[in-house]
């Protein structure tokens, strides 16, 4: 048989980094086909080079047994490469027949597409309204969108990046079944992933990358988790200490909190109660887009509230205290977004750290203790194993992993009594997400109440202690851990607490009030 | 009923130049590029159509090299934002500060010069009709334009697969790229299309509306557009609106000299400028409304990575 | 073969100083292009532009004198650019400034005592902060561009001034010409060096720029403001109060034009007059961005704006070239700093092998 894609010595060098080293891929026709590797391991490069969006540097690529260049992604889609973008490229204030006709050439964009919308996507099991806006959507049916997208151009290449991330386990069931019966039809599936459980479900192959390199190719039904670990990182996967402790008084508590979105593309928050107690570990699961971001916003002080009893701190009222309040309270947030949030990017790790913790020792009357802030930042770095040019490094030059380590170690060494984290381990390298992982755990030992919000069951479920689940907007009580599964939670994330005749809370849904005024 | 037709041939003649240029910009902006430096883009525009309309003799010419003008002036800001990644909205007011400066130079051995306007047209007949002959058919021929280009604008804008292009380029650039859309190729035709119709109110102020050239005689009608965008929430029927309400309001200056009222000039000449800062508190309050019409990526720079 | 722009791994710290320099030399390029395609003798232009309006003692203070309304103004709007409030409008500001403090002056121009020019200085300060407070209420309030609000209020103050050298405060014996009195002696600026027209307000311009480096550099307050512009979201993290920082960045900015406004009619020019800068306030938006936003910076790009100005005079009285020049170089000015800051984050690379050539592995 033909392979449909081979890639011979693919190599692709940027200034700070070899994202891609004399890579070999081959991909047969009708085979789900995995690229598995940590965070920072190459593969998203590898994709966009294949989809035309990046040219490599050196290496030949065959498609259906002839070489091809693929010098941009109409070329690869008329070639028949379809791409599931991990972060979409979707159009929000335009329709799903708008955003599909985007993508699609010629005629294949004129009259009759709404219909062979509805038609394709009911077909394969991901139904679509052609007339609907993207932004009143969420975020499982965008992903429907950016697929149906590749349905309707006849791929005989679909690649899918990270495509699980955002769904619930029953969903990624379904995707399953649809990707399952795309292979039966003869397309080929690149499925790109670091979730071990998934390809040994449902991929044929596996090529292993790890720091630009493959490491090796495998059938991933005949392996376990451990041997694939080891391929991926080069040992066993890390698995984090615990300890039993007695959970003491109320770190935090959330009375009733309602709050409407205050951007019409968010989630409003509709009566969420929770409670945190200092040495425990409460996790928060949900699919993004259901209003984690408005809770997070609301618990840091990022966004104060009319009422001042909603959210309660280490016993004060804090509702109506900004960041810098409850920061003085002994609250610490590990935000979700590194850079440009977490930390200002083009700013030195010094001055990050005079960004927060400014108040352990580092001014004086109003002005800057210079040496005061170099020393925090330096022990900081020392304390956490931060890969990074010294306090002076600016922010962005750290990979994701360090910075994230920075992050937490400055949050961390301020002594809170609180701390909320808010996908501590989102892009991070597996190192250093068992690093903060056990950071988080060593913080609970030691007496402080912990929240973690996180789009990962299994990070949820190996360091907390009770998981509730938010959707749209509404927090389902917290059940300990051990009293549930992974198919319970993925009923409540998709929504199975909350009451039929609830109104859904998308803050905003106008229709019609865009493109065509 | 005749000096109310009066009124409204008045209006539109003083409304036009803002319609040209906030349409311009509108496309711009839809783009996903914020120019501000229209302001010095009318004024080239104003100047150099005076200039060729003065030496050739033909006012039409003129307007021609008025709006080529305008767009050679955005070329420059395209280039520096778009191509060298320069700060968008520092770019702009630099270009409008050279703009101001370089019209004052070009154009300082013109300013006693006289030209041949380009006169409201006047059609045997229609155009002495009472009532609707001053109403449709007694207008300076560029009002006509102008209100084509809307109409233009506003078809290519909603109803072709270019314009829908455009505006998911100025929604999320980084999609559009991914997709395979040449986005820089594309913003910078926006931004000369902006420039064209910014070159095209300075020529009109200065062959049509007040043909003469008089250093910085667009008086801040480059920032009223830009205000205007705004106001319009980004949409071209109220873009209309928006410059002959603006239109009607310059005018006040002179009606109230006429009606005999005591308000020394002063104070009706502020009208314009106070009006559009009332009008952009009142529209930007709304912050959701902004946050769904505006172009997500208004402003921010566009690195394709790769 | 093509030329590529690659992005750097970290911003170039010597281009960051370079390129205003770059551009400096762009806009001498241009003004010797310039001059001898209007017929001059080029070299002679450039020394009349801008060696001789410096060569002497009396030259070099007015080259001062010029400098400080224009450094006073760029580094208040330096401190809100550093925090991405755009004040456009310091030439509002600085005229209110003048108005109040002016104001004053009339008022008592009869009564000689020494606290009547530190009210004035008090006065025009005050004047310069009250009319940016209108863009700082817009925005917070109303979420209004303060761009454009600040702008409409300088066409705004111009016409509140012509208004009042009109009218109201027209002098009687001025032969009908709209202008205020003559500032009693008291109500002026002291002189500060003899046998020139330098006064006081150039050190009160020196102090203003280092307050700003001490503020912006060594404070908390001015750390915050600095993060405030380069990362929103963070700063909303750290609990820095965006409303603040726009009230801030705002009278800032409008507190040091209003000082300069009262700087100048309480300086050279000695009355109110229907115009009282040949656009100060903008040329300090010039100044703060070719000084790259820092005080050392915004000293040394004010005595080149100075020299623009004084170059235009000179130009225009001895080889009757328009005064106008000056308004051109300054805006090239400010267009070649953006054009090459391009290497601040980006460096030229030429590809002359075709692209994506196969390497034996």
């Amino acid at each position: 048989m033909t392979p449909r894609l081979v890639l011979t010595g693919i190599t692709k060098i940027y200034p700070s980094v070899v994202a891609n080293d004399g890579i070999d891929l081959a991909v047969l026709p009708g085979e789900v086909h995995a690229v598995l590797g940590e965070n920072g391991a190459g593969k998203s490069t590898l994709m966009k080079i294949i989809y035309g969006a990046v040219k490599p540097d050196a290496g030949t690529i065959e498609w259906e047994g002839k070489q091809v260049t693929i010098g941009n992604p109409a070329r690869a889609r008329r070639l028949g490469i379809g791409m599931v973008f991990q972060h979409f490229s979707l159009f929000e204030t335009l329709t799903v027949a708008d955003n599909i006709a985007l993508a699609l050439e010629g005629d294949r964009a004129g009259p009759g597409l709404p219909e062979r919308i509805r038609d394709v996507s009911a077909k394969y099991g991901l139904p679509l309204d052609p007339a609907r806006y993207v932004h009143t959507m969420s975020v499982g049916e965008r992903q429907r969108v950016e697929i149906v997208r590749c349905l309707l151009q006849d791929p005989r290449l679909l690649i899918m990046d990270e495509p699980t991330s955002v769904l619930t386990p029953q969903a990624v069931e379904k995707l399953f079944e649809t990707l399952r019966r795309l292979a039966e039809e003869g397309c080929s599936i690149l499925y790109i992933s670091h979730k071990l459980d998934e390809i040994r479900a449902l991929c044929h192959k596996a090529t292993v990358l790890r720091a630009g390199k493959v490491t090796g190719t495998c059938d991933p039904r005949r392996e376990s988790s451990s041997s694939l670990a080891r391929m991926m990182i080069g040992g066993d996967l890390p698995h984090p200490a615990h300890r039993d402790t007695e959970a003491g008084a109320d770190a935090l508590v959330v009375r009733d909190l309602t709050l409407p979105a205050d951007d019409p593309f968010g989630t409003s928050l509709a009566g969420i109660n929770l409670t945190v107690r200092a040495g425990e570990v409460l996790g928060i699961a949900g699919v993004s887009g259901n209003g984690q971001k408005e809770l997070m916003a609301a618990l840091s002080g990022e966004r104060t509230l009319p009422d001042a009893d909603s959210v309660t701190i280490l016993g004060v009222p804090a509702g109506r205290l900004n960041a810098a309040q409850r920061r003085s309270l002994g609250f610490a947030f590990v935000p979700e977004e590194r850079l440009g949030r977490g930390a200002v990017p083009e700013m030195s790790l010094a001055d990050n750290a005079l960004l927060t913790a400014h108040r352990q020792g580092m001014t004086k009357r109003g002005f800057v203790r210079e040496r005061a802030v170099r020393e925090y930042a330096s022990d900081t770095i020392r304390e956490y194993g931060v890969k990074a040019g010294g306090p002076d490094a600016a922010a962005r030059s750290l990979s994701g992993g360090n910075l994230q380590k920075y992050i937490v170690g400055r949050e961390i060494r301020q002594k809170p009594r609180m701390m909320i984290a808010a996908q501590p381990t989102w892009g991070v390298d597996v190192g250093a997400a068992a690093q903060i992982r056990q950071a988080l755990l060593d913080l609970r030992d030691s007496g402080v109440g912990v929240l973690v919000v996180s789009e990962e069951l299994d990070e949820l479920f190996e360091i907390c202690d009770r998981l509730a689940v938010i959707a749209q907007g509404r927090l389902s009580d917290a059940k300990p851990v051990g009293e549930t599964n992974a198919e319970e939670i993925g009923l409540l994330m998709a929504g199975s607490f909350i009451h039929a005749g609830a109104e859904s809370h998308r803050a905003f849904s106008p229709a019609g009030v865009i493109a065509g005024n | 009923m005749d000096t109310a037709a009066q009124l409204v041939l008045l209006t539109l003649a003083a409304g036009t130049p803002l319609v040209f240029a906030a349409l311009g910009e509108l496309v711009t902006e839809k783009s996903g590029v914020l120019n501000l430096g229209v302001e010095g883009m009318m004024l080239v525009g104003a100047v150099v159509a005076f200039i060729v309309a003065a030496n050739t003799k033909s006012p039409w010419l003129g307007v021609v090299a008025g709006i080529a003008a305008g767009a050679a002036l955005s070329l420059v800001f395209a280039l520096v934002t778009l191509t060298l990644q320069a700060n968008q909205v520092a770019s702009g007011l630099a270009l409008s500060l050279f703009g101001v400066g370089l019209s004052a130079f070009v154009g300082l051995s013109y300013v006693s010069v006289v030209i041949d306007p380009i006169r409201p047209i006047a059609i045997a007949g229609l155009s002495d009709l009472p009532v609707l002959g001053k109403l449709l058919f007694a207008h300076n021929p560029l009002v006509y334009v102008s209100l084509v280009l809307f109409a233009a604008i506003q078809w290519f804008l909603f109803h072709t697969r270019a314009g829908l292009v455009l505006r998911a380029v100025g929604e999320s650039p980084q999609s559009a790229h991914a997709i395979g859309y040449p986005v820089v190729r594309i913003r910078y035709a926006a931004v000369m299309f902006g420039g064209a119709c910014a070159g095209l109110a300075g020529a009109y102020l200065s062959i049509v509306y007040n043909p003469s050239w008089v250093e910085g005689m667009t008086a801040g009608r480059g920032w009223i557009a830009l205000a205007l965008v705004v106001f319009a929430t980004w949409k071209p029927w109220r873009v209309l609106a928006g410059a002959y309400l603006f239109g009607g309001v310059t005018l006040a200056q002179f009606q109230a000299q006429g009606l005999g009222v005591e308000i020394p000039a002063q104070y009706l000449s502020m009208l314009p400028y106070v009006a559009t800062i009332v009008v952009l508190a009142i529209i930007s309050r709304d912050a959701a409304t902004i946050k769904l019409n505006a172009p997500a990526s208004l402003g921010r720079p566009f690195h394709p990575d790769g | 073969m093509r030329i590529l722009l690659e992005a750097r791994r970290e911003p170039s710290r010597l281009a960051r100083w370079l390129s205003p320099i770059v551009a400096t030399l762009a806009v001498l390029l241009i003004g010797f292009v310039l001059f001898t395609a209007m017929g001059k003798d080029p070299w002679q232009a450039m020394y009349t532009f801008f060696i001789d309006p410096i060569d002497e003692r009396y030259k070099a203070a007015e080259l001062l004198l010029k400098a400080s309304p224009i450094m006073l103004c760029a580094i208040g709007l330096a401190v809100g650019y550093r925090a991405n409030v755009w004040n456009i409008g310091a030439e509002g500001q600085l005229i209110m400034g003048a108005i109040c403090g002016g104001g004053i002056a009339l008022a008592f121009q009869d009564i000689e005592t020494r606290w009547v020019l530190p009210l004035m200085l008090l006065a025009g300060m005050a004047g310069g902060m009250l009319w940016a407070a209108i863009p700082a209420l817009l925005r917070t309030r109303f979420n209004a561009n303060e761009i454009l609000v600040s702008l409409m209020l300088v066409y705004v103050a111009s016409l509140v001034l012509s208004l009042l050298v009109h009218g109201a405060w027209r002098d009687p014996e001025g032969f009908n010409f709209p202008q205020s009195k003559m500032f009693a002696e008291h109500a002026l600026l002291p002189n500060l060096v003899p046998d020139t027209r330098l006064n006081v307000g150039f050190l009160i311009a020196l102090a203003a720029v280092a307050a700003g480096w001490l503020f912006m550099r060594k404070s908390l307050p001015g750390f915050q403001m600095r993060v405030a512009g380069l990362a929103p979201a963070a700063a909303n993290y750290a609990g820095i109060s965006a409303n603040r920082t726009v009230w801030m960045g705002m009278l800032i900015g409008g507190g040091c034009a209003g000082l300069a406004g009262i700087g100048e009619v309480a300086g050279p020019v000695g009355q109110l007059l229907p115009v009282i800068s040949p656009g100060y306030g903008f040329a300090a938006i010039i100044v703060a961005f070719v000084g790259r936003l820092h005080p050392l910076g915004i000293f040394f790009a004010s005595l080149l704006m100075s020299l623009l100005y004084l170059g235009g005079e000179a130009a225009q009285m001895k080889l009757a070239l328009p005064s106008s020049v000056t308004g051109l170089f300054q805006g090239t000015l400010l267009l070649f700093l953006l054009a090459a800051d391009v290497f601040i984050h980006y460096r030229l690379r030429i590809v002359r092998a075709p692209a994506a050539a196969a390497r034996p592995a």
